[in-house]
């Protein structure tokens, strides 16, 4: 008896035409589940899905180079455009750069994690964390503008230069070819500072995490068995701390590939190929073009983080 | 014998060195929103002033771009914090055909590059016949705070046993019921850190706005304008300062909030 009471409190049924439905659907659960993933997936899987494919779709498209009319017919003369020279620089340009700042990223950013990560203690590792989180979190556009006034020519980094009688060196790296120009405002040094600077916490992190999950019974062993430290760093924490650096290096590349506004504001006036797309959409009204522009960070990044997998990047992330 | 707590001295300069780059540029920002130099960006400061505050507050285009972009930002996040707690709790919770190609779905708008999304959704707001206002600006934003909270919400949901749900339910309690008194106490923390990422994040996009935006002008569209054709520096400056400030509070909390447990909420963008 005592079971059958315990039973119907079970089944009660509940009141309220909200509840019924609530009960109902937990009673299928697959109702359930799709129910729960149908918003996401009408819009991630239908919207964006599909304008990322409507715009594929019209790199295949070319423009009419007189009436500036898009030609719907299936070419692959855009792409052909895009190996000019002029916009084969633009991407050469871009490539160049995104590998430059990623290179120097790990460069800088190991023996921060490193520090963070085996040293800091307490306190130190807090102000490590706030280090990195801090300009991680700060605004973007706050961040390039804080290196306007970095690199201003009245502002503190030419002061610094000055001070230390050293404006001779500055003013010979800013008359190397290529990467030089008037002011550091204006020259390539300056776009890959700023580069460097805004995407550094995005390598820091996951070499961090990455040189965390290094078991010091292991560093301990090597010592043991007669490594000297420099033997055993280079012999069994930076091989394991290796997929952090690839998963960072994965941020720095790409987002350098596909940003715009640094280039605009810090840099002289040769295109990055985010402006090329940013230009061929807008003024020049070249969608045809600007989508076969954005389909080159598409593939390259397609690659790398092919590349990055088979190196178990995604398993440092 | 090599001993792990001393550091050698060249890491350490190096360690700090990087700190001192990361940390620097901030600094000056705050040192610039009190300077009495108008016109250039002088250093040093030939003299320090708190006049710009005031004039900045004045300023209504300053309060209408603000006033838009925590709208934007308000909205976007809850959007996101439905969707991202929804997709989390499926994914975490059952498995089922799609699931992998949902978790991928979702952190592709983070994945490419803004610049990408921006046209995508540039594109598909024109072929829908959607004219350009504040709701495309939230949609274009909610896009990629979705994955904010799903990562929270997913590593959450992850280490939350089933057994305390079938447990509420065995004890009698409907489906509301256990959610409201089982599933979201327990979750609350890693949605309120998400909900403060998202937000953080959607108060400083740009890159995506340029392309949903319309005419509207969000805070970052503002100060956007500002360093392409600068009209006056010492508001842009103090402006800078407050969104510094409005960012980093969030970022705190959140780091507050999640830091005994759990992977930190802010290890990815």
């Amino acid at each position: 008896m005592s079971d059958l009471s315990s039973n119907a409190a079970i089944f009660a049924p509940r009141s309220g035409p909200l509840a019924r439905t609530v009960d109902w659907i937990i009673r299928h659960p697959r109702m359930f589940v799709f129910l729960m993933v149908l918003p996401i997936t009408l819009w991630l899987g239908i919207v964006y899905i599909g304008a990322l494919i409507a715009l594929l779709i019209q790199s295949f498209f070319s423009i009419d180079e007189f009436s500036g009319i898009i030609v719907r017919e299936v070419t692959l003369k855009t792409y052909g455009e895009l190996l000019r020279p002029y916009n084969l620089d633009i991407i050469v340009r871009t490539v160049g750069m995104a590998a430059a700042v990623t290179i120097t990223a790990a460069i800088v950013a190991f023996p921060i994690a490193y520090f963070a990560a085996r040293y800091a203690k307490g306190k130190w590792k807090a102000l490590f964390y706030i280090g990195v989180m801090l300009p991680l979190w700060s605004s973007y556009l706050v961040k390039v503008y804080a290196w306007k006034l970095v690199l201003a020519k009245e502002g503190i980094l030419n002061w610094v230069f000055a001070k230390l009688h050293l404006t001779w060196l500055l003013d010979g790296l800013l008359s190397t070819p290529v990467i030089g120009g008037n002011s550091l405002s204006v020259s390539y040094i300056g776009t890959f500072l700023v580069f460097l600077y805004i995407w550094l916490p995005y390598m820091i992190i996951p070499v961090q995490a990455s040189l965390e999950r290094v078991s010091k019974d292991l560093t301990e062993a090597a010592s043991d068995l007669g490594a000297t430290p420099k033997q055993s760093f280079r012999m069994v924490l930076f091989p394991l701390a290796l997929p952090g650096v690839v998963a960072g290096s994965i941020f720095t590349f790409s987002l350098t590939l596909g940003d715009y506004i640094v280039p605009q504001i810090v840099g002289n006036s040769r295109l990055f190929i985010g402006q090329a797309v940013y230009t061929q959409q807008g003024t020049a009204g070249n969608i045809p073009l600007a989508a076969a522009f954005t389909v080159v960070p598409i593939v390259i990044m397609g690659i790398y983080l092919w590349g990055a997998r088979k190196m178990g990047a995604f398993d440092a992330l | 014998m090599h001993s792990e707590t001393r550091s050698p001295l060249g890491l350490k300069l190096a360690a700090f060195g990087g700190l001192f780059f990361l940390l620097a540029p901030i600094a000056l920002i705050f040192l610039y929103a009190f300077s009495t130099e108008e016109k250039s960006f002088q250093w040093p400061p030939p003299g320090f002033t708190t006049k710009w505050i005031g004039v900045t507050l004045g300023r209504s285009d300053v309060w209408e771009a603000m006033g838009l972009s925590v709208k934007v930002a308000a909205i976007s996040t809850l959007l996101a914090l439905i969707l991202g707690t929804l997709t989390a709790a499926a994914v975490a919770r059952s498995k089922f055909f799609g699931r992998e190609t949902i978790s991928l779905l979702v952190i592709l708008p983070i994945a490419l590059p803004g610049i990408i999304t921006g046209i995508s959704l540039r594109s598909a707001f024109s072929l829908l016949d959607i004219p350009f206002s504040t709701w495309t600006i939230v949609l274009g934003h909610a896009t990629f705070c979705i994955v904010i909270v799903y990562n929270n919400a997913v590593a959450r949901f992850r280490r939350t046993s089933g057994a305390l749900i079938d447990a509420s339910m065995d004890l009698g309690a409907d489906g509301l019921q256990t959610f409201r008194l089982v599933i979201l106490p327990n979750i609350a923390t890693a949605l309120l850190a998400g909900g403060m990422l998202a937000f953080a994040l959607s108060f400083d996009e740009v890159i995506v706005t340029t392309f949903t935006a319309g005419n509207q002008t969000t805070l970052p569209i503002w100060m956007l304008e500002e360093l392409v054709r600068p009209r006056q520096r010492p508001v842009t400056n103090v402006v800078a300062m407050a969104v510094v400030i409005v960012t980093v509070l969030p970022i705190l909390a959140a780091y507050y909030l999640t830091k005994d447990g759990e992977h930190t909420a802010g290890s990815e963008k």
